[in-house]
Protein backbone atom coordinates (compact mmCIF):
# COMPACT_ATOMS: atom_id res chain seq x y z
CA UNK A 1 0.00 0.00 0.00
CA UNK A 2 1.58 3.24 -1.13
CA UNK A 3 2.03 5.95 1.47
CA UNK A 4 0.10 9.23 1.22
CA UNK A 5 2.88 11.41 2.61
CA UNK A 6 6.49 11.22 3.75
CA UNK A 7 8.90 13.44 5.63
CA UNK A 8 12.31 13.94 4.02
CA UNK A 9 15.12 15.79 5.79
CA UNK A 10 18.51 17.05 4.68
CA UNK A 11 21.61 15.71 6.44
CA UNK A 12 24.14 17.93 4.65
CA UNK A 13 24.02 20.58 1.95
CA UNK A 14 27.65 20.28 0.95
CA UNK A 15 30.85 18.48 1.91
CA UNK A 16 31.84 21.05 4.52
CA UNK A 17 28.42 21.35 6.11
CA UNK A 18 27.92 21.16 9.87
CA UNK A 19 27.24 17.77 11.40
CA UNK A 20 25.34 18.70 14.58
CA UNK A 21 22.13 19.70 12.73
CA UNK A 22 22.09 16.28 11.05
CA UNK A 23 22.08 14.55 14.43
CA UNK A 24 19.41 16.97 15.64
CA UNK A 25 17.08 16.48 12.68
CA UNK A 26 17.18 12.72 13.22
CA UNK A 27 16.41 13.15 16.90
CA UNK A 28 13.58 15.67 16.48
CA UNK A 29 12.46 15.61 12.85
CA UNK A 30 10.22 12.49 12.80
CA UNK A 31 11.73 11.67 9.43
CA UNK A 32 11.12 8.86 6.99
CA UNK A 33 14.20 9.73 4.90
CA UNK A 34 17.46 11.57 5.49
CA UNK A 35 19.41 12.68 2.39
CA UNK A 36 23.04 13.80 2.28
CA UNK A 37 24.45 15.98 -0.51
CA UNK A 38 28.25 16.31 -0.35
CA UNK A 39 29.53 16.75 -3.91
CA UNK A 40 30.51 19.99 -5.66
CA UNK A 41 31.31 20.21 -9.37
CA UNK A 42 35.00 19.43 -8.86
CA UNK A 43 34.63 16.84 -6.07
CA UNK A 44 35.24 13.73 -8.18
CA UNK A 45 38.19 15.21 -10.03
CA UNK A 46 39.80 16.42 -6.83
CA UNK A 47 39.23 12.96 -5.33
CA UNK A 48 40.87 11.30 -8.35
CA UNK A 49 43.90 13.58 -8.02
CA UNK A 50 44.18 12.83 -4.32
CA UNK A 51 43.73 9.09 -4.83
CA UNK A 52 46.67 9.05 -7.28
CA UNK A 53 48.98 10.69 -4.77
CA UNK A 54 47.66 9.14 -1.56
CA UNK A 55 47.01 5.41 -1.86
CA UNK A 56 45.41 5.45 1.61
CA UNK A 57 42.61 7.82 0.51
CA UNK A 58 39.47 5.71 0.17
CA UNK A 59 37.79 7.97 -2.42
CA UNK A 60 34.60 8.76 -0.53
CA UNK A 61 33.46 11.69 1.66
CA UNK A 62 36.24 12.51 4.10
CA UNK A 63 33.54 13.11 6.74
CA UNK A 64 31.73 9.81 6.06
CA UNK A 65 32.55 8.34 9.47
CA UNK A 66 31.63 11.48 11.41
CA UNK A 67 28.35 11.99 9.55
CA UNK A 68 27.29 8.36 9.80
CA UNK A 69 28.24 7.95 13.45
CA UNK A 70 26.09 11.01 14.21
CA UNK A 71 22.94 9.63 12.57
CA UNK A 72 23.09 5.84 12.24
CA UNK A 73 21.85 4.81 15.70
CA UNK A 74 18.83 7.15 15.53
CA UNK A 75 18.03 6.33 11.93
CA UNK A 76 18.10 2.57 12.45
CA UNK A 77 16.10 2.80 15.68
CA UNK A 78 13.38 4.91 14.03
CA UNK A 79 13.45 3.23 10.63
CA UNK A 80 14.71 6.37 8.85
CA UNK A 81 16.22 5.42 5.49
CA UNK A 82 19.34 7.21 4.27
CA UNK A 83 20.17 8.32 0.70
CA UNK A 84 23.62 9.83 0.28
CA UNK A 85 26.06 10.80 -2.47
CA UNK A 86 29.01 10.42 -0.10
CA UNK A 87 30.38 7.61 -2.31
CA UNK A 88 32.21 10.14 -4.53
CA UNK A 89 34.52 7.97 -6.69
CA UNK A 90 34.13 4.85 -4.54
CA UNK A 91 30.50 4.18 -3.58
CA UNK A 92 31.25 0.50 -3.01
CA UNK A 93 33.96 1.40 -0.50
CA UNK A 94 31.61 3.84 1.20
CA UNK A 95 28.84 1.23 1.44
CA UNK A 96 31.27 -1.31 2.92
CA UNK A 97 32.50 1.29 5.40
CA UNK A 98 28.92 2.12 6.43
CA UNK A 99 28.19 -1.59 6.91
CA UNK A 100 31.29 -1.83 9.12
CA UNK A 101 30.25 1.22 11.14
CA UNK A 102 26.78 -0.31 11.63
CA UNK A 103 28.35 -3.53 12.83
CA UNK A 104 30.62 -1.60 15.23
CA UNK A 105 27.52 0.09 16.65
CA UNK A 106 25.89 -3.33 17.15
CA UNK A 107 23.37 -2.66 14.37
CA UNK A 108 23.37 -5.96 12.52
CA UNK A 109 21.48 -7.09 9.44
CA UNK A 110 21.05 -3.65 7.84
CA UNK A 111 21.12 -3.71 4.04
CA UNK A 112 23.32 -1.03 2.43
CA UNK A 113 23.37 -0.46 -1.34
CA UNK A 114 26.06 1.16 -3.46
CA UNK A 115 24.97 2.78 -6.74
CA UNK A 116 27.87 2.82 -9.20
CA UNK A 117 28.30 3.63 -12.83
CA UNK A 118 28.51 7.42 -13.02
CA UNK A 119 32.26 7.40 -13.72
CA UNK A 120 32.98 7.18 -17.45
CA UNK A 121 36.56 8.48 -17.49
CA UNK A 122 37.94 5.74 -19.72
CA UNK A 123 35.11 6.07 -22.25
CA UNK A 124 34.49 9.82 -22.28
CA UNK A 125 36.33 10.47 -25.57
CA UNK A 126 34.14 7.92 -27.36
CA UNK A 127 30.87 8.74 -25.65
CA UNK A 128 30.84 12.54 -25.80
CA UNK A 129 31.55 14.95 -28.64
CA UNK A 130 31.39 18.64 -27.78
CA UNK A 131 32.51 20.75 -24.83
CA UNK A 132 29.38 22.74 -24.04
CA UNK A 133 31.19 25.84 -22.73
CA UNK A 134 33.52 26.28 -25.72
CA UNK A 135 32.14 24.22 -28.61
CA UNK A 136 35.51 22.45 -28.86
CA UNK A 137 35.90 18.73 -29.51
CA UNK A 138 36.10 16.73 -26.27
CA UNK A 139 39.06 14.86 -27.80
CA UNK A 140 41.02 18.11 -27.71
CA UNK A 141 40.89 18.20 -23.89
CA UNK A 142 44.23 17.36 -22.29
CA UNK A 143 45.02 15.64 -19.00
CA UNK A 144 41.48 14.40 -18.31
CA UNK A 145 41.54 13.13 -14.76
CA UNK A 146 37.88 12.30 -14.31
CA UNK A 147 34.63 12.21 -16.25
CA UNK A 148 31.27 11.40 -14.82
CA UNK A 149 27.68 11.40 -15.93
CA UNK A 150 25.00 12.86 -13.68
CA UNK A 151 22.72 9.89 -13.00
CA UNK A 152 19.06 10.25 -12.08
CA UNK A 153 16.90 8.72 -9.39
CA UNK A 154 16.14 5.37 -11.05
CA UNK A 155 18.94 3.22 -9.58
CA UNK A 156 18.32 4.60 -6.09
CA UNK A 157 14.63 3.65 -6.45
CA UNK A 158 15.68 0.18 -7.56
CA UNK A 159 17.97 -0.16 -4.54
CA UNK A 160 15.10 0.83 -2.21
CA UNK A 161 12.88 -1.74 -3.94
CA UNK A 162 15.70 -4.22 -3.32
CA UNK A 163 15.33 -3.68 0.41
CA UNK A 164 18.19 -1.27 1.07
CA UNK A 165 17.84 0.90 4.17
CA UNK A 166 20.86 3.00 3.19
CA UNK A 167 21.77 3.89 -0.40
CA UNK A 168 25.13 5.50 -1.13
CA UNK A 169 25.97 6.78 -4.59
CA UNK A 170 28.65 8.42 -6.69
CA UNK A 171 27.60 11.30 -8.94
CA UNK A 172 23.84 11.67 -9.04
CA UNK A 173 22.08 14.97 -9.75
CA UNK A 174 21.43 16.60 -6.38
CA UNK A 175 17.60 16.78 -6.66
CA UNK A 176 17.48 13.11 -7.71
CA UNK A 177 18.73 12.05 -4.26
CA UNK A 178 15.54 13.51 -2.79
CA UNK A 179 13.22 12.54 -5.65
CA UNK A 180 14.09 8.84 -5.33
CA UNK A 181 12.26 8.24 -2.04
CA UNK A 182 9.15 9.98 -3.41
CA UNK A 183 9.16 7.77 -6.51
CA UNK A 184 9.64 4.69 -4.36
CA UNK A 185 7.03 5.49 -1.72
CA UNK A 186 4.37 6.99 -4.01
CA UNK A 187 4.87 4.65 -6.94
CA UNK A 188 5.74 7.45 -9.38
CA UNK A 189 7.23 6.19 -12.63
CA UNK A 190 9.77 7.67 -15.03
CA UNK A 191 7.05 9.02 -17.37
CA UNK A 192 5.04 10.85 -14.68
CA UNK A 193 6.79 14.05 -15.62
CA UNK A 194 4.38 16.34 -13.73
CA UNK A 195 5.05 14.44 -10.50
CA UNK A 196 8.76 14.01 -11.16
CA UNK A 197 9.06 17.75 -11.75
CA UNK A 198 7.25 18.51 -8.50
CA UNK A 199 9.44 16.07 -6.59
CA UNK A 200 12.63 17.34 -8.22
CA UNK A 201 11.62 20.89 -7.33
CA UNK A 202 11.21 19.83 -3.71
CA UNK A 203 14.62 18.14 -3.92
CA UNK A 204 16.14 21.33 -5.27
CA UNK A 205 14.76 23.24 -2.29
CA UNK A 206 16.28 20.71 0.14
CA UNK A 207 19.61 20.00 -1.50
CA UNK A 208 21.55 22.92 0.03
CA UNK A 209 20.50 22.22 3.59
CA UNK A 210 20.06 25.36 5.70
CA UNK A 211 20.07 27.63 2.65
CA UNK A 212 16.27 27.24 2.67
CA UNK A 213 15.91 27.59 6.46
CA UNK A 214 17.66 30.91 6.98
CA UNK A 215 21.28 30.09 6.14
CA UNK A 216 22.99 32.23 3.47
CA UNK A 217 20.15 34.68 4.13
CA UNK A 218 20.53 36.96 7.17
CA UNK A 219 21.15 40.65 6.48
CA UNK A 220 20.76 42.67 9.69
CA UNK A 221 17.96 45.22 9.56
CA UNK A 222 16.60 43.73 6.35
CA UNK A 223 16.32 39.99 6.76
CA UNK A 224 16.79 38.94 10.36
CA UNK A 225 16.28 35.38 11.57
CA UNK A 226 16.12 33.95 15.07
CA UNK A 227 19.21 32.26 16.51
CA UNK A 228 21.26 32.14 13.29
CA UNK A 229 23.92 30.18 15.22
CA UNK A 230 21.42 27.35 15.66
CA UNK A 231 20.05 26.87 12.13
CA UNK A 232 18.03 23.72 11.59
CA UNK A 233 18.23 21.59 8.46
CA UNK A 234 15.08 21.53 6.32
CA UNK A 235 12.27 18.99 6.27
CA UNK A 236 9.81 18.53 3.42
CA UNK A 237 6.42 16.99 4.19
CA UNK A 238 5.64 15.68 0.72
CA UNK A 239 2.31 14.26 -0.37
CA UNK A 240 1.74 11.75 -3.15
CA UNK A 241 0.50 14.51 -5.49
CA UNK A 242 3.91 16.21 -5.31
CA UNK A 243 2.87 19.13 -3.13
CA UNK A 244 4.91 19.79 -0.03
CA UNK A 245 5.34 21.91 3.05
CA UNK A 246 8.91 23.04 3.70
CA UNK A 247 9.64 23.33 7.40
CA UNK A 248 12.37 22.60 9.97
CA UNK A 249 12.56 20.76 13.24
CA UNK A 250 11.29 22.47 16.39
CA UNK A 251 13.96 23.80 18.69
CA UNK A 252 16.13 25.22 15.93
CA UNK A 253 16.85 28.79 14.85
CA UNK A 254 16.60 30.25 11.39
CA UNK A 255 13.36 30.65 9.46
CA UNK A 256 11.30 29.14 6.70
CA UNK A 257 9.50 31.99 4.97
CA UNK A 258 8.36 32.91 1.47
CA UNK A 259 11.63 34.80 1.15
CA UNK A 260 13.93 31.92 2.14
CA UNK A 261 12.05 29.51 -0.12
CA UNK A 262 12.02 31.87 -3.12
CA UNK A 263 15.74 32.54 -2.82
CA UNK A 264 16.53 28.84 -2.75
CA UNK A 265 14.10 28.08 -5.59
CA UNK A 266 16.25 30.11 -7.99
CA UNK A 267 19.63 29.19 -6.47
CA UNK A 268 21.95 27.96 -9.25
CA UNK A 269 19.00 28.06 -11.65
CA UNK A 270 19.31 29.68 -15.07
CA UNK A 271 16.01 29.62 -17.01
CA UNK A 272 13.47 29.06 -14.22
CA UNK A 273 11.02 27.50 -16.70
CA UNK A 274 13.58 24.92 -17.83
CA UNK A 275 15.65 23.54 -14.96
CA UNK A 276 17.11 20.35 -16.35
CA UNK A 277 17.77 17.24 -14.31
CA UNK A 278 18.41 13.66 -15.46
CA UNK A 279 14.83 12.78 -14.48
CA UNK A 280 12.76 15.65 -15.86
CA UNK A 281 12.74 19.33 -16.87
CA UNK A 282 11.36 21.41 -14.00
CA UNK A 283 9.29 24.56 -14.47
CA UNK A 284 9.47 26.74 -11.36
CA UNK A 285 7.46 29.56 -12.96
CA UNK A 286 4.18 27.79 -12.23
CA UNK A 287 4.95 27.14 -8.57
CA UNK A 288 2.57 28.45 -5.95
CA UNK A 289 4.04 29.40 -2.56
CA UNK A 290 1.92 29.99 0.53
CA UNK A 291 2.95 30.72 4.11
CA UNK A 292 0.78 28.29 6.08
CA UNK A 293 2.20 28.75 9.58
CA UNK A 294 5.32 29.75 11.44
CA UNK A 295 8.27 28.27 9.59
CA UNK A 296 5.93 26.45 7.21
CA UNK A 297 5.71 27.23 3.50
CA UNK A 298 3.50 25.19 1.20
CA UNK A 299 4.87 24.67 -2.31
CA UNK A 300 2.50 23.39 -4.97
CA UNK A 301 2.00 23.30 -8.73
CA UNK A 302 5.61 22.94 -9.81
CA UNK A 303 5.24 21.57 -13.33
CA UNK A 304 7.57 20.16 -15.93
CA UNK A 305 8.33 18.47 -19.20
CA UNK A 306 9.72 15.03 -20.04
CA UNK A 307 13.42 14.44 -19.58
CA UNK A 308 15.88 14.80 -22.44
CA UNK A 309 17.57 11.86 -24.18
CA UNK A 310 20.99 12.85 -22.82
CA UNK A 311 22.75 13.10 -19.48
CA UNK A 312 25.14 15.88 -18.48
CA UNK A 313 28.76 14.87 -18.18
CA UNK A 314 31.30 16.72 -16.08
CA UNK A 315 34.91 16.39 -17.24
CA UNK A 316 37.80 17.37 -14.98
CA UNK A 317 41.18 18.25 -16.51
CA UNK A 318 44.47 19.00 -14.82
CA UNK A 319 45.21 22.56 -15.81
CA UNK A 320 48.06 23.60 -13.53
CA UNK A 321 48.42 25.17 -10.11
CA UNK A 322 47.42 28.19 -8.07
CA UNK A 323 49.84 29.84 -5.67
CA UNK A 324 48.36 32.19 -3.09
CA UNK A 325 49.40 34.14 -0.01
CA UNK A 326 48.70 37.41 1.81
CA UNK A 327 50.15 40.05 4.12
CA UNK A 328 48.77 43.04 6.02
CA UNK A 329 48.78 46.77 6.75
CA UNK A 330 46.90 48.85 9.31
CA UNK A 331 46.50 52.40 10.54
CA UNK A 332 47.26 55.73 8.89
CA UNK A 333 48.51 55.35 5.33
CA UNK A 334 47.79 51.63 5.14
CA UNK A 335 46.38 51.82 1.61
CA UNK A 336 49.40 53.75 0.34
CA UNK A 337 51.72 51.12 1.80
CA UNK A 338 49.63 48.33 0.29
CA UNK A 339 49.73 50.08 -3.08
CA UNK A 340 53.52 50.37 -2.92
CA UNK A 341 53.78 46.72 -1.90
CA UNK A 342 51.68 45.76 -4.93
CA UNK A 343 54.04 47.71 -7.20
CA UNK A 344 57.09 46.02 -5.63
CA UNK A 345 55.62 42.57 -6.26
CA UNK A 346 54.67 43.41 -9.84
CA UNK A 347 58.24 44.49 -10.54
CA UNK A 348 59.70 41.46 -8.77
CA UNK A 349 57.50 39.11 -10.78
CA UNK A 350 59.13 40.62 -13.87
CA UNK A 351 62.60 40.25 -12.37
CA UNK A 352 62.11 36.57 -11.59
CA UNK A 353 60.32 35.96 -14.90
CA UNK A 354 57.19 34.51 -13.31
CA UNK A 355 55.42 32.27 -15.82
CA UNK A 356 51.77 32.82 -14.87
CA UNK A 357 48.70 32.40 -17.06
CA UNK A 358 47.09 35.05 -14.90
CA UNK A 359 47.78 36.71 -11.58
CA UNK A 360 46.00 39.25 -9.42
CA UNK A 361 46.83 41.34 -6.37
CA UNK A 362 43.76 42.39 -4.40
CA UNK A 363 43.31 44.46 -1.27
CA UNK A 364 41.04 42.67 1.19
CA UNK A 365 38.84 45.24 2.80
CA UNK A 366 38.75 47.29 -0.39
CA UNK A 367 38.27 45.41 -3.65
CA UNK A 368 38.98 41.71 -3.24
CA UNK A 369 35.38 40.54 -3.49
CA UNK A 370 33.69 42.74 -6.09
CA UNK A 371 36.91 43.50 -7.95
CA UNK A 372 36.54 45.99 -10.79
CA UNK A 373 32.88 46.52 -9.83
CA UNK A 374 33.89 48.08 -6.50
CA UNK A 375 32.64 51.70 -6.41
CA UNK A 376 35.34 54.35 -6.37
CA UNK A 377 35.83 56.96 -3.61
CA UNK A 378 35.17 54.61 -0.73
CA UNK A 379 36.39 55.68 2.71
CA UNK A 380 39.87 54.40 3.42
CA UNK A 381 39.68 51.29 5.62
CA UNK A 382 41.63 51.06 8.86
CA UNK A 383 43.17 47.74 7.84
CA UNK A 384 43.97 46.18 4.51
CA UNK A 385 45.29 42.74 3.56
CA UNK A 386 47.16 42.29 0.30
CA UNK A 387 46.27 39.00 -1.34
CA UNK A 388 48.33 37.67 -4.22
CA UNK A 389 47.20 34.76 -6.38
CA UNK A 390 48.54 33.35 -9.64
CA UNK A 391 47.61 30.45 -11.89
CA UNK A 392 50.56 28.68 -13.42
CA UNK A 393 51.33 25.56 -15.40
CA UNK A 394 53.70 24.04 -12.84
CA UNK A 395 53.77 23.80 -9.07
CA UNK A 396 57.28 25.24 -8.92
CA UNK A 397 56.03 28.43 -10.61
CA UNK A 398 53.08 28.63 -8.21
CA UNK A 399 55.47 28.32 -5.26
CA UNK A 400 57.10 31.58 -6.32
CA UNK A 401 54.06 33.53 -5.15
CA UNK A 402 54.52 32.50 -1.54
CA UNK A 403 58.28 32.95 -1.81
CA UNK A 404 57.93 36.53 -3.03
CA UNK A 405 55.42 37.28 -0.28
CA UNK A 406 57.99 35.92 2.18
CA UNK A 407 60.39 38.53 0.84
CA UNK A 408 58.00 41.30 1.79
CA UNK A 409 58.67 40.62 5.49
CA UNK A 410 62.15 42.15 5.58
CA UNK A 411 62.71 43.64 2.14
CA UNK A 412 59.40 45.30 1.41
CA UNK A 413 57.46 48.20 2.91
CA UNK A 414 57.42 49.63 6.44
CA UNK A 415 54.84 48.30 8.90
CA UNK A 416 54.23 45.09 6.94
CA UNK A 417 52.36 42.39 8.86
CA UNK A 418 53.20 38.87 7.73
CA UNK A 419 52.28 35.36 8.67
CA UNK A 420 54.88 32.63 9.00
CA UNK A 421 53.82 30.15 6.32
CA UNK A 422 52.19 27.24 8.10
CA UNK A 423 49.97 25.83 5.41
CA UNK A 424 50.41 24.66 1.81
CA UNK A 425 50.38 27.77 -0.37
CA UNK A 426 49.85 26.04 -3.71
CA UNK A 427 46.99 23.91 -4.94
CA UNK A 428 46.26 21.95 -8.08
CA UNK A 429 43.74 23.32 -10.55
CA UNK A 430 41.22 20.88 -11.94
CA UNK A 431 39.28 22.67 -14.65
CA UNK A 432 35.74 21.45 -15.19
CA UNK A 433 34.08 21.18 -18.61
CA UNK A 434 30.65 19.86 -19.55
CA UNK A 435 29.37 17.63 -22.34
CA UNK A 436 26.34 15.45 -23.06
CA UNK A 437 26.16 11.69 -23.29
CA UNK A 438 23.41 9.46 -24.62
CA UNK A 439 21.33 8.14 -21.73
CA UNK A 440 21.59 4.57 -23.06
CA UNK A 441 25.39 4.61 -22.89
CA UNK A 442 25.54 5.02 -19.12
CA UNK A 443 23.89 2.33 -17.05
CA UNK A 444 24.18 2.51 -13.31
CA UNK A 445 24.53 -0.67 -11.29
CA UNK A 446 23.85 -1.69 -7.70
CA UNK A 447 25.80 -3.75 -5.17
CA UNK A 448 24.37 -4.72 -1.81
CA UNK A 449 26.13 -5.18 1.52
CA UNK A 450 24.82 -6.14 4.94
CA UNK A 451 26.10 -5.19 8.36
CA UNK B 1 12.02 59.12 -3.73
CA UNK B 2 15.34 57.40 -4.40
CA UNK B 3 16.04 54.31 -2.32
CA UNK B 4 18.68 51.60 -2.56
CA UNK B 5 17.39 48.39 -4.11
CA UNK B 6 17.79 46.60 -0.79
CA UNK B 7 14.81 48.55 0.61
CA UNK B 8 12.47 46.87 -1.85
CA UNK B 9 14.20 43.63 -2.83
CA UNK B 10 16.47 40.84 -1.62
CA UNK B 11 19.02 38.89 -3.64
CA UNK B 12 20.94 35.59 -3.82
CA UNK B 13 23.68 34.34 -6.13
CA UNK B 14 24.56 30.82 -7.22
CA UNK B 15 27.31 29.28 -9.36
CA UNK B 16 27.56 26.90 -12.31
CA UNK B 17 30.99 26.75 -13.94
CA UNK B 18 31.96 30.27 -14.98
CA UNK B 19 28.36 31.52 -14.78
CA UNK B 20 26.77 33.18 -11.79
CA UNK B 21 23.02 33.65 -11.45
CA UNK B 22 22.00 36.61 -9.36
CA UNK B 23 18.31 36.53 -8.48
CA UNK B 24 16.48 39.63 -7.29
CA UNK B 25 13.21 39.19 -5.37
CA UNK B 26 10.69 41.96 -4.67
CA UNK B 27 9.72 42.15 -1.00
CA UNK B 28 6.15 43.02 -2.09
CA UNK B 29 4.26 42.34 -5.33
CA UNK B 30 3.86 46.12 -5.77
CA UNK B 31 7.63 46.54 -6.10
CA UNK B 32 7.97 43.91 -8.82
CA UNK B 33 6.92 46.13 -11.77
CA UNK B 34 9.34 48.80 -10.54
CA UNK B 35 12.18 46.30 -10.61
CA UNK B 36 11.18 45.06 -14.06
CA UNK B 37 11.14 48.58 -15.42
CA UNK B 38 14.25 49.96 -13.77
CA UNK B 39 16.57 46.99 -13.34
CA UNK B 40 17.24 46.36 -17.00
CA UNK B 41 20.00 44.07 -18.24
CA UNK B 42 22.07 47.10 -19.27
CA UNK B 43 21.81 48.80 -15.88
CA UNK B 44 22.40 45.56 -14.03
CA UNK B 45 25.49 44.88 -16.11
CA UNK B 46 26.87 48.36 -15.60
CA UNK B 47 26.80 47.84 -11.82
CA UNK B 48 29.02 44.80 -12.37
CA UNK B 49 31.18 46.45 -15.04
CA UNK B 50 34.60 44.85 -15.25
CA UNK B 51 33.53 41.92 -13.11
CA UNK B 52 30.96 40.21 -15.32
CA UNK B 53 32.81 39.67 -18.58
CA UNK B 54 30.19 37.83 -20.66
CA UNK B 55 26.56 37.98 -21.67
CA UNK B 56 23.82 38.70 -19.14
CA UNK B 57 20.35 37.23 -19.65
CA UNK B 58 17.37 38.31 -17.56
CA UNK B 59 14.64 35.77 -16.83
CA UNK B 60 11.40 36.74 -15.12
CA UNK B 61 9.50 34.55 -12.66
CA UNK B 62 6.23 36.43 -12.11
CA UNK B 63 5.02 33.90 -9.55
CA UNK B 64 8.06 34.62 -7.36
CA UNK B 65 8.11 38.35 -8.18
CA UNK B 66 11.69 37.68 -9.19
CA UNK B 67 14.23 38.65 -11.83
CA UNK B 68 16.98 36.11 -12.45
CA UNK B 69 20.13 37.53 -14.04
CA UNK B 70 22.28 34.80 -15.57
CA UNK B 71 25.77 36.24 -15.88
CA UNK B 72 28.31 34.47 -18.05
CA UNK B 73 32.01 35.00 -17.44
CA UNK B 74 31.44 36.15 -13.86
CA UNK B 75 33.64 33.75 -11.91
CA UNK B 76 37.17 34.28 -13.17
CA UNK B 77 37.14 31.31 -15.55
CA UNK B 78 35.11 28.92 -13.39
CA UNK B 79 34.94 28.03 -9.72
CA UNK B 80 37.93 25.67 -9.68
CA UNK B 81 40.34 27.71 -11.83
CA UNK B 82 39.29 31.14 -10.55
CA UNK B 83 41.82 33.39 -8.82
CA UNK B 84 39.02 35.31 -7.13
CA UNK B 85 38.97 35.14 -3.36
CA UNK B 86 35.21 34.48 -3.52
CA UNK B 87 35.55 31.91 -6.28
CA UNK B 88 31.95 30.68 -5.96
CA UNK B 89 30.70 34.25 -6.24
CA UNK B 90 28.48 33.78 -3.22
CA UNK B 91 29.01 37.43 -2.25
CA UNK B 92 28.29 38.74 -5.76
CA UNK B 93 24.61 39.20 -5.01
CA UNK B 94 25.35 41.96 -2.52
CA UNK B 95 26.72 44.45 -5.07
CA UNK B 96 23.34 45.14 -6.64
CA UNK B 97 21.78 45.93 -3.24
CA UNK B 98 22.95 49.55 -3.54
CA UNK B 99 21.43 50.03 -7.02
CA UNK B 100 19.44 53.28 -6.97
CA UNK B 101 15.70 52.77 -7.42
CA UNK B 102 13.44 55.73 -8.09
CA UNK B 103 10.39 54.72 -6.11
CA UNK B 104 7.06 56.24 -7.24
CA UNK B 105 5.53 58.33 -4.44
CA UNK B 106 2.56 56.03 -4.13
CA UNK B 107 4.80 53.12 -3.14
CA UNK B 108 7.00 54.86 -0.57
CA UNK B 109 4.64 54.16 2.30
CA UNK B 110 4.80 50.44 1.50
CA UNK B 111 8.52 50.21 2.15
CA UNK B 112 9.30 48.41 5.39
CA UNK B 113 10.29 51.14 7.86
CA UNK B 114 13.03 48.98 9.33
CA UNK B 115 14.54 48.65 5.86
CA UNK B 116 14.55 52.41 5.38
CA UNK B 117 16.20 52.87 8.77
CA UNK B 118 18.78 50.17 8.10
CA UNK B 119 19.60 51.67 4.69
CA UNK B 120 19.97 55.22 6.06
CA UNK B 121 23.61 55.21 7.03
CA UNK B 122 23.38 58.79 8.25
CA UNK B 123 20.40 58.11 10.51
CA UNK B 124 21.99 57.91 13.96
CA UNK B 125 19.10 56.78 16.12
CA UNK B 126 15.64 55.40 15.90
CA UNK B 127 14.15 58.73 17.00
CA UNK B 128 15.65 60.68 14.11
CA UNK B 129 14.84 57.75 11.83
CA UNK B 130 11.21 58.18 12.77
CA UNK B 131 11.51 61.88 11.99
CA UNK B 132 12.91 61.06 8.56
CA UNK B 133 10.03 58.69 7.98
CA UNK B 134 7.47 61.26 9.05
CA UNK B 135 9.09 63.60 6.56
CA UNK B 136 8.71 60.95 3.85
CA UNK B 137 5.06 60.55 4.78
CA UNK B 138 4.36 64.21 4.09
Amino acid sequence: MAKQSIRIGTGSGWWGDRIEPAAFIVERGKLNYLCFETMAEATSSAAQVRARRDPGFPGYDTYLDARMRAVLPGCIEQGVKIISNQGWINPVGAAQRIADLLADLGLKGVKVAAVEGSLITARVRELTQTVLETGADVRSLEDIVSAEAYLGADKIVEALQGGAKIVVTGRVADPSLFLAPMMYEFGWTADDHRLLAAGSGVGHLLECGAQVTGGYFSDPGFKDVEEPWNLGFPIAEVTSDGDCVITKSPGTGGAVTLQTVKEQMLYEVHDPANYMTPDVIVDFTTAKLEAVGKDRVKVSNITGKPRTSTLKVSIGCLEGFIGEDMFFYAGAGCVARATLAKRILEERFKIIGLQAQEYRIDFLGMNAIHGEATPAHQTEPYEVAVRVAARTRTRSEAEKIGREVDGMAVSGVGHTGKRVPHAERTREVVGIWSALVSRDAVQGSIRYFES
Amino acid sequence: MQVPLRCIAHTRSGDKGNTSNIAVFAYLPAFYPVLQEQLTVERFKSRYAGLIKGKVTRYLAHNLEALNFVCEGALGGGVSRSLYLDNYGKALSSAILDFAILLPNGLVSLVDRQHLCAAGATVPSDASCQAVLRGIGN
